[in-house]
């Protein structure tokens, strides 16, 4: 029996995972999916936003700021690229500058250090690609860019290394409540643990609903975006939001953490899983980027996808519309953490920690601290951002790191070889993509993808039929050998 | 040491010019391959046709990649394989390769030539942005070529191909003849962007439906490729209302276009042309860098393999002549496309180092019949070169003689295509 079962692997289960290893806990993380932050974590917008939007009565208003101060040591801890590049929400008109002024306030009320709203010259000092009719802005210099997956993987690697089970293609089914625990159905064998922890993204009131009356409902609203070639990367420096309105934050022109630029996301209600781009919406978000940033280079798009957010929506007896929920729900040793959309990625730490201190180790009477947490996880080497003498000193010491797989990325053998042999390593091509970035550039696995399905056979023992792209038995990429392969076997 | 030339890339482009520099005079040659040997992309193309032009004869690609790989070996040119550069510095008189490699580790090598011939890539299904979901079974058509050819793997059993291009001809070819049910090709435009051989022989033959003026508009299924909804085009390229049809299968192949690899050459600081995606070259594919010359797909995406390996010669031979001291660096054209034409290559002529011919490559925008491709000099029509049919997919080979062009001093000579009688 564990202490706690967490279901989801997305980054709030992950990072929580993490969070509870600083106690003597016996905690599984369970996930439906082929790999960890499959699902929102890997198609989101990758900002870690200032803090100035939400209301400083809500969780997402709370949570943000103190979530942002705390990215730098967590990156550092988890060696996960992150850039503090600051943000820009621009206005074009008196109007759009008076919300600057209430988002201002708004931050002030927050904790958001640093802000400043700022008048035409300066703003297309710091952003000469900017459309001329801007008039203003409220700089954010604490917001920047992250990659998502990387934070997330990093995370359950720790929480591995800290001592979390991590069972992937598990997909609950069912949960009874027992006396002092709960049952646990997945699609690869029961589990009983004392709590629950339900990260499960999307799907969050489907899993409540399994032991609970329902008080809440999941909203799942899609988003598109667009990735271009790293030549493009450097049309912005930092995250350009448009002036919100009730819908949203707009359409949001951003560097990424690894170069590249990014576009994105429109919001549309749909169906859980329905994670498909529509050439409307992809329409539509050109569109709209271009009202902010003129000269973005249509022809170096690289990757179109969408993402979904889960949105709670307000249900009859409880008004948490519009917030996380982060609480004990009805179900006793049931913990919600739901409703996790922007600026959930942001807000990690801070709510890893309140969820944790005040939510669980009130539950355990005994807890112990573990002494042996270490927050850090091992050195990521990444070829490419090392010096030349750095780069010598490695191929000698192993020499897998002087051969490169992914041109477009300058991605080496040595670290595909190595983010397979992790702690919740990469199985499948998809999982070396996220964790390596191999395929993730212009070429988009074309000259890579065989090598990695050949490193990846061989780094797991199992034949080039037996890799999948992403999800297990489905996402297969071969469908078996070709005739005169066939007849040489024979 | 300083090398003479070093070449950056080993297939058909890089072989055919480190060849001909050795045979040209220069001493220390060396090339520079990332792959696991020497021959480049022709080393996945098993099929024949290679070489009609140069050897008279058919070749497979393997073959074909042979008979210069054979040359090389016999003139002692050093290659080094598996072997990554990381960049190009023009340090002037000097320039410094850096790379990577397992057995040696990180080397600076030093050259007073480099010739580029990194080839091309694919344009890939995210660069096209079709919509829908992006599961496993969506692959360029090269890289299915690479996996059924190299490494004796089905991509998948029912297949759809986007884009006519020869390569996802080929490659509908090669799966059924794999037991693969090849269902449709669908090519955005009116005309298809493959060879007439190809249509002919790996089609036709085979019975398999080329969809002219089509796309694909959604991409099913979620975990591996379900099925593609198709749909008609009007005549801006946009899917017509109603057109839909959706065709069930486990793989798509797209074969939607190739672009130079220029990543180095970019870097390096030289001038590049919008049009080709290639740099500026000259007639012997000199760049904006001296002593950096590029040649085969980097400089433009050729039709065939035997006009890469012409060009290449001509590199080669630049560079052997520029280590010599006896490149000319004075332009005396620059070359333009006027009406019909996408781009012409070389883009600027230096007269001194001609010999008796110059050969303008290009290709025109669409489709023409009974039309010339003529060559201007200001109002004065130089040279014209007559085709039955002028195909995009086909690249025009225009030669024009050195005594010709010598009649002007300077200027800039365009071609255009134009009626047949004028």
């Amino acid at each position: 029996m564990y202490d706690i079962a967490i279901i989801g692997a997305g980054i709030a289960g992950s990072y929580i995972a993490r969070e509870l290893t600083r106690y003597k806990l016996d905690v599984v993380l369970l996930d439906g999916e082929n790999d960890v932050g499959n699902q929102i974590t890997m198609a989101n917008s990758a900002i870690v936003h200032g803090g100035y939007d939400a209301p400083s009565y809500k969780f997402k208003g709370r949570f943000n700021a103190p979530g942002n101060i705390m990215y730098e040591k967590i990156c550092e801890d988890l060696d996960v690229p992150f850039k503090q590049c600051g943000s820009l929400v621009v206005a074009h008109n008196e109007y759009e500058m008076a919300t600057l002024h209430e988002l201002y306030q708004n931050g002030l009320k927050n904790g958001v250090p640093g802000m400043r709203i700022i008048f035409k010259e300066e703003v297309h000092q710091m952003e000469p690609n900017l459309n001329p009719d801007v008039c203003g802005a409220l700089y954010s210099p604490t917001a920047g860019v992250v990659s998502p997956f990387e934070l997330c993987v990093h995370a359950a690697e720790n929480a591995v290394d800290n001592g979390v089970t991590l069972k992937l293609n598990h997909l609950v089914t069912d949960i009874k409540k027992l006396d002092d625990s709960f049952k646990i159905t997945t699609t690869a064998g029961d589990i009983e643990a004392k709590k629950i922890i339900n990260a499960a993204g999307v799907y969050a009131d489907d899993i409540y609903e399994m032991v609970g009356e329902p008080y809440f409902e999941l909203l799942a609203r899609k988003g598109n975006y667009f990735i271009f070639d790293k030549e493009a990367g450097s049309l912005v420096n930092k995250v350009i939001f448009p002036c919100p309105s009730k819908k949203g934050k707009g359409i949001l022109v951003a560097p990424t953490v690894h170069g590249n630029l990014l576009i994105g996301p429109d919001a549309e209600p749909v169906d859980k899983g329905d994670v498909s781009t529509t050439s409307e919406r992809l329409d539509y978000i050109k569109e709209n980027a271009l009202k902010n940033v003129p000269s973005i280079p249509m022809n170096k798009i690289i990757r179109s996808y969408a993402g979904l957010r889960n949105t709670p929506v307000k249900a009859s007896f409880t008004t948490t519309d519009g917030d996380f929920i982060l609480e004990e729900s009805p179900v006793k040793g049931f913990i919600n953490v739901a409703g996790y959309e922007s600026p959930g990625l942001t807000s990690i730490p801070a709510v890893a920690h309140y969820v944790v201190e005040e939510i669980v180790v009130p539950m355990f009477p005994d807890i112990e601290e573990n002494h042996e947490y270490n927050p850090k996880v091992r050195k990521h080497l990444r070829f490419e951002e090392m010096s030349d003498a750095e780069k010598e000193a490695i191929i000698k010491e192993d020499p897998k790191y002087g051969k490169v797989i992914c041109r477009c990325e300058t991605i080496t053998e040595g670290e595909i070889i190595d983010v397979i042999h992790r702690s919740a390593g990469a199985r499948t091509v998809k999982a070396v993509k996220k964790r390596s970035r191999a395929g993730m550039g212009r070429c988009q696995g074309g000259f890579c993808s065989p090598r990695v399905v050949e490193i990846l056979a061989r780094e797991l023992n199992c034949t080039l039929e037996d890799i999948m792209y992403d999800q297990q038995n489905s996402a297969y990429i071969l469908s078996g050998k070709t005739k005169s392969a066939a007849e040489e076997v024979l | 040491m300083i090398y003479d030339v070093v070449v950056l890339g080993g297939g058909p482009a890089g072989l055919a010019a480190a060849v001909e520099a050795k045979k040209d005079g220069a001493n220390d040659v060396l090339i520079v391959e990332r792959d696991r040997e020497l021959g480049g992309i022709l080393n996945q193309c098993i099929h024949n046709g290679f070489g009609l032009h140069t050897f008279n004869e058919e070749l497979t690609g393997p073959e074909y990649a042979e008979r210069y790989i054979k040359q090389a070996l016999e003139l002692g040119i050093p290659y080094y394989l598996n072997t990554m550069v990381l960049d190009l510095i023009d340090n002037g008189e000097i320039k410094t390769i850096h790379v990577i490699n397992e057995e040696n580790g990180y080397m600076t090598i030093e050259t007073k030539a480099v010739v580029l011939t990194m080839g091309c890539r694919e344009r890939t299904s995210g660069a096209i942005g079709i919509p829908g979901y992006r599961p496993a079974g969506v692959f360029t058509a090269g890289t299915a070529q690479r996996f059924i050819n190299m490494e004796g793997y089905m991509p998948g059993k029912e297949v759809v191909i986007l884009g006519s291009g020869d390569i996802g001809l080929i490659m509908a070819r090669r799966m059924t003849l794999e037991g693969a049910n090849v269902k449709a090709v669908c090519e955005l435009m009116p005309y298809s962007n493959g060879l007439v051989r190809n249509i002919v022989q790996c089609l036709d033959d085979y019975d398999i439906p080329l969809k002219l003026s089509h796309t694909i508009t959604f991409i099913h299924g979620k975990d591996r490729l379900e099925g593609v909804t198709v749909a008609q085009v009007d005549d801006r390229l946009k899917p017509i209302p109603g057109t839909d049809e959706y065709i069930p299968c486990d793989t798509l192949l797209l074969s939607v276009g190739l672009i130079p690899e220029n990543e180095i050459t970019r870097n390096a600081g030289i001038e590049m042309d919008r049009r080709t995606n290639g740099p500026v070259v000259g007639e012997l594919r000199q760049t904006s860098v001296p002593g950096v010359f590029a040649c085969g797909n980097v400089v433009h995406v050729h039709d065939l393999v035997d006009f890469v390996s012409e060009e290449s010669v001509l590199a080669g031979k630049g560079a052997s002549m520029y280590i010599k001291g006896q490149l000319d660096s004075e332009n005396t054209f620059t070359t333009t496309n006027g009406d019909g034409i996408g781009y012409v290559v070389p883009q600027q002529v230096a007269m001194k180092n001609v010999d008796e011919t110059v050969t303008f490559y290009m290709r025109v925008r669409q489709v023409f019949k009974d039309k010339v491709v003529n060559a201007y000099i200001g109002d004065q029509l130089i040279a014209t070169k007559k085709e039955k049919k002028l195909l995009p997919a086909e690249m025009v080979n225009f030669k024009i003689a050195k005594d010709e062009l010598a009649k002007y001093p300077s200027g800039e000579i365009r071609f255009v295509v134009e009626d047949a009688k004028k």
